[in-house]
């Protein structure tokens, strides 16, 4: 059972991969199979059950449109 | 599921035209994040600067006004000695605050303004397109320096923080950067603890933030995290440079 789960505003994103780079689950990732309005993959999340509500992503997204969420 | 992390509501809902993974986005979010928990959203006029967060005044959700290059202080004196019970600040990078703002700066915090300044630096001028700053390292490309900062020619960069903390008017300075979240949650505590002296009446307040410019420095925006920290972190300490709170 996911413990946290993150959303992200994808339009908004800018594929900088700053989320990436600080997920302690590894978890995060940039969409190459999506190309956003701005012409950016944004980031996104596939296994959320793994995803512990940290926030670590949230703290470095420069563009602040990262939401978590925690048991 | 309860929300812990959300978009703070001091900013306003609108994309910023930073380039990706600019850290000015991160540092916009924890002014807003700060004046969101103060309490002081409704109250607050901040001053922008001229550079790359010169649109800073569309970005927050208070009151904003514009200065010429520099000079933010000056204007942030102004707006506080009128409006003495707003909370006043100045949101300044390098090319504005350590070059052509230098002086306003340095008198702000001479007189004991009761201002808060957030001053971002990332050793270059970002906007104008990479030129060599006054805080440029010794041997950094830029596009005024294209061998790298040459010492004996361009002298060595500035440190502001330790500058200002030798005028007795200043209350607190402090050097942080959010090259993680450790040190994201660090530059808050420092910037909540500026914008609370400042209501507290005790000062002229300072937070120099270490910011990246990965277009600029030509790094994806991973890598120049890292060579904030590998380079630019041991010629621009990080810590508490004044703190009147802990004076006798």
């Amino acid at each position: 059972m996911a413990k946290g789960r993150v959303t992200f505003r994808q339009d908004w994103c800018k594929g900088c991969g700053l989320c990436v780079s600080v997920c302690p689950k590894k978890i995060i990732f940039l969409d190459e199979s999506m190309t956003n309005r701005k012409g950016y993959h944004p980031a996104t999340v596939k296994e959320m059950d793994k995803c512990i509500g940290c926030a670590n992503c949230a703290r470095m997204c420069p563009d602040s449109i990262i939401t978590v969420e925690r048991e | 599921m309860a929300i812990v992390y959300q978009r703070s509501k001091g900013l306003a809902d609108i994309e910023t035209h930073y380039c990706p993974g600019c850290t000015h986005g991160i540092i916009h979010r924890l002014v807003a994040e700060t004046l969101e928990e103060l309490g002081v959203l409704g109250n607050t006029v901040g001053v922008a600067p001229v550079g790359c967060s010169v649109f800073a005044y569309d970005y927050f959700n208070c009151d904003m006004q514009e200065a010429a290059h520099g000079r933010a202080p000056a204007v942030a004196t102004g707006i506080k000695r009128v409006l003495p019970d707003k909370v006043v600040f100045t949101y300044q990078g390098d090319g504005d605050l350590a070059a052509i703002g230098t002086g306003e700066i340095t008198h702000a915090a001479m007189r004991g303004e009761n201002i808060t300044t957030v001053f971002v630096n990332n050793a270059i001028y970002g906007m104008t397109g990479g030129q060599m700053a006054p805080t440029t390292l010794v041997g950094q490309r830029a596009t005024t320096a294209p061998l790298g900062r040459d010492k004996s020619h361009a002298g060595s960069p500035i440190r502001i923080a330790e500058m200002l903390a030798t005028i007795d008017g200043a209350a607190y300075i402090e050097r942080v950067t959010v090259t993680s979240p450790a040190n994201v949650m660090r530059a808050k505590r420092a910037i909540k603890k500026a914008f609370e002296l400042q209501i507290e009446g005790r000062g002229f307040t300072l937070i120099e933030v270490l910011s990246t410019c990965p277009t600029n420095w030509g790094l994806t925006p991973v890598k120049a995290l890292e060579w904030l920290n590998e380079n630019m972190i041991p010629v621009f300490p990080l810590g508490v440079y004044k703190d009147i709170t802990k004076e006798a």
